[in-house]
């Protein structure tokens, strides 16, 4: 007899999902996250009301706040949407963050080579395919080692992640490399060159909101994954693959090609996540920032939030961009840094439980078994 | 020069030092991964360890044979309260193990809890006042070769090897291991012949989790040694990698863990010798190395005959009998 019989609970699937649940529980969850988190500030004497309105101020509500939220959320939409599509298929790609800095520095390179003569939107243009053909490359990898030989991509991509961490270390900090400013203070302190004004990224004003480029192009490309996803025959054998890579064997597929082809756009995703962070924000190759900041893994974070679901990433990004970017603006004393990781985390593991009473009825078998004495 | 300034003792007592951490969260996760539960969350639950062990061994003041212990304790609580998220997560609410591990790390991770707790108690202001230091074990350290390599270790190295020996036994020569085996390799054998498949599961997480916790003291005790914001700088991950390495089995996965040590320890040891090579290169190795032996390794007939357990990574589902 099993711990949980004992206690008298017992999980049973759902045949049929009522609809109020997909709000409810969601929600349900990310209360839940707050009050234990609540309880936690608590117990290490910081009053949780206050921490929770600041965020709330500086994440959405201020002037302006909502303009550096998006920016914050731009990466996390990127490598939000990496995750998404390849845990989809079953491919636990969690190299986005590795994948990520090659796109960056894939990015960077072009912008720097076309030079400050380039038109604007060849430019842009350029270092999106090179963001994404960079992150591709790198997520190719895992894939093919995935699919050939039946590496474990979670270890083999997370492994690249520190590669790629490595090598964008040593372009600048330790080679005379193509990427590093070798003139003014770059010959005291390593750096990046900085990308001509021609290559960075526009952003777009509405009213006091500043909008920037990379958002936009992150939500069209969250559309068209949905559309890919739902419409048409290789979404098709996305799921498929995904859900019984068996039965896909059988229907005449190639689960393998499948699985390559994903690792690919996933990795493409989180290069652009690169190029954006180049383009948008940094203007520069910065492997200390990057590795600091972690979106490769926050990603993952934001996909399992969103259920895989590409649309749903768009609006976690923001929400998470949102926490990110108060936790960046409120960091002091009073708001010790590594609290925005903890609620992220206690919001993923509410999450996740909660998705349980989406999938499962639980039913309390003690008072089934009293009935059945009963009668 | 004596035969102690050798380049090759010098790597391989140093591999032993630095891959102390390793042998730790590897043979964690092996148990966790023999009852059928992967748990990415090593790194989170070390940066636990070794959070709560720096708070204990800088803030309590007493002899160090007390404090110590005390400092390992509460390092081995935290981790294995953050195992326990783990185990009813995946165990219990069959939420899927990959995203709960993942979910564990970043909860507790350089960016989260860890950091967080130590922003709050004020850690890493100051060397830890207790430390493992090394031992000089039956005063042999000046044995030619031996005396570094064996025997000016710390506590928590020797600790290590006893625990290789035990976690050997306990899985080989043991009922419970047999069991143990039994429910990482067919859950619904082992429960039809009356194995409790969530008890082993629970119980093997937790303490998996608290050996994390140790590696994680392990960095704050000896090898670092304060508290450092992301002090164990990913070896948690390595640990995972380590586990498929040495084949699900606790002697194997000490050797790869010392020879991760010793790619790790390179970079130091060549610099103080002035022999220039490119530090990046000698940086990725270890990586790179693990990659490739993963290729090797992965053949999934191979695998299966080395020992990787046949149901890791999925729920066990009573009802579906």
């Amino acid at each position: 007899m099993s711990i949980a019989s004992r206690v008298g609970l017992r999980l049973e699937p759902r045949v049929e999902n009522p609809r109020w649940m997909n709000w409810v529980v969601p929600i349900g969850s990310f209360l839940t996250a707050l009050l234990v988190g609540a309880v936690l500030l608590l117990i290490t004497s910081q009053n949780p009301i206050s921490v929770y309105q600041r965020i709330l101020e500086r994440g959405f509500l201020d002037s302006g706040s909502l303009s550096g939220t998006f920016i914050s959320a731009t990466p996390l939409l990127f490598t939000g949407l990496c995750a998404a599509v390849a845990f989809r298929v079953g491919f636990f790609n969690i190299g986005g963050e590795g994948q990520f800095y090659v796109g960056a520095v894939f990015a960077s390179g072009i912008a720097l080579a076309l030079g400050a003569d380039a038109q604007s939107w060849i430019a842009v243009g350029a270092m999106v395919l090179a963001g994404a053909v960079g992150g591709a490359f790198w997520a190719f990898i895992p894939g093919i080692l995935r699919a050939r030989f039946r590496t474990n991509e979670i270890i083999t991509s997370l492994m690249l992640n520190y590669v790629a961490g490595i090598g964008a270390t040593y372009l600048i900090f330790e080679s005379d490399s193509f990427w590093r400013e070798l003139g003014g203070t770059g010959a005291v302190f390593p750096k990046g060159k900085i990308i001509p004004l021609t290559a960075q990224w526009p952003s777009f004003n509405l009213g006091s909101l500043v909008v920037p480029f990379g958002l936009v192009l992150g939500a069209l490309i969250a559309v068209w994954l949905h559309v890919l996803q739902k419409r048409t025959r290789f979404g098709y054998e996305m799921r498929v693959v995904g859900g019984a890579p068996s039965t896909a064997r059988y229907a005449g597929m190639r689960p393998s090609r499948v699985i390559v082809s994903v690792a690919m756009i996933s990795g493409a995703l989180a290069g652009l996540g690169g190029a954006a962070d180049v383009g948008n924000f940094r203007h520069v190759l910065d492997p200390k920032g990057l590795q600091q900041s972690g979106f490769g893994y926050a990603g993952i974070v934001v996909a399992a939030l969103a259920r895989l679901n590409p649309l749903a990433v768009v609006f976690v990004a923001i929400i998470l961009g949102g926490i990110t970017n108060a936790g960046y603006a409120l960091q002091g004393p009073d708001f010790p840094a590594g609290l925005v990781g903890t609620l992220q985390g206690l919001i993923l593991f509410c999450t996740l439980g909660g998705e349980v009473l989406v999938r499962y009825r639980i039913i309390n078998t003690r008072r089934q078994v009293r009935a059945v004495a009963a009668s | 020069m004596s035969v102690n300034d050798n380049l090759f003792v010098i790597i391989l007592a140093s591999a032993i030092f630095y891959g102390t951490p390793l042998v730790f969260a590897s043979l964690g996760e092996l148990l966790a991964e023999r009852s059928g539960v992967i748990n990415l969350g090593v790194e989170g639950m070390m940066l636990l360890g070794a959070v709560c062990a720096a708070l204990v061994a800088s803030n309590i003041d007493g002899p160090a044979a007390l404090i110590l212990p005390l400092a390992l304790v509460a390092a081995m609580a935290a981790a294995g309260l953050g195992a326990a998220i783990h185990a009813f997560l995946v165990i219990t609410l069959r939420v899927n193990q990959i995203i709960s591990g993942l979910a564990l790390t970043i909860f507790a991770g350089a960016a989260g809890l860890s950091s967080y707790l130590a922003n709050v108690w004020g850690l890493g202001k100051n060397p830890a006042i207790n430390q493992f230091g090394r031992m000089n074990l039956f005063g042999l350290k000046g044995v030619p070769v031996l005396g570094p390599i064996v025997f000016d270790q710390t506590m928590l190295t020797y600790l290590s090897w006893l625990m290789v020996v035990l976690a050997s036994v306990y899985l080989f020569r043991t009922r419970m291991g047999m069991h143990l085996r039994a429910v990482g390799e067919s859950p619904q054998t082992a429960d039809s012949v009356g194995i409790s498949v969530v008890r082993y599961r629970y119980g093997h997480v937790i303490v998996g989790g608290m050996f994390a916790g140790i590696a994680g003291a392990c960095f704050s005790l000896t090898i670092v040694p304060t508290w450092a914001n992301g002090l164990t700088s990913g070896q948690g991950w390595i640990a995972l990698a380590l586990v498929i390495f040495g084949f699900w089995r606790p002697d194997l996965t000490l050797v790869g863990a010392y020879l991760f040590g010793a790619l790790s320890s390179l970079r130091f040891t060549l610099q103080a010798r002035g022999i220039d090579i490119p530090s990046a290169l000698l940086n990725a190795l270890p990586y790179l190395a693990t990659i490739i032996v993963l290729v090797l390794v992965s053949n999934s007939r191979i695998s299966r005959k080395l020992g990787s357990p046949a149901a890791l990574g999925r729920a066990y589902e009573r009802e579906e009998r």
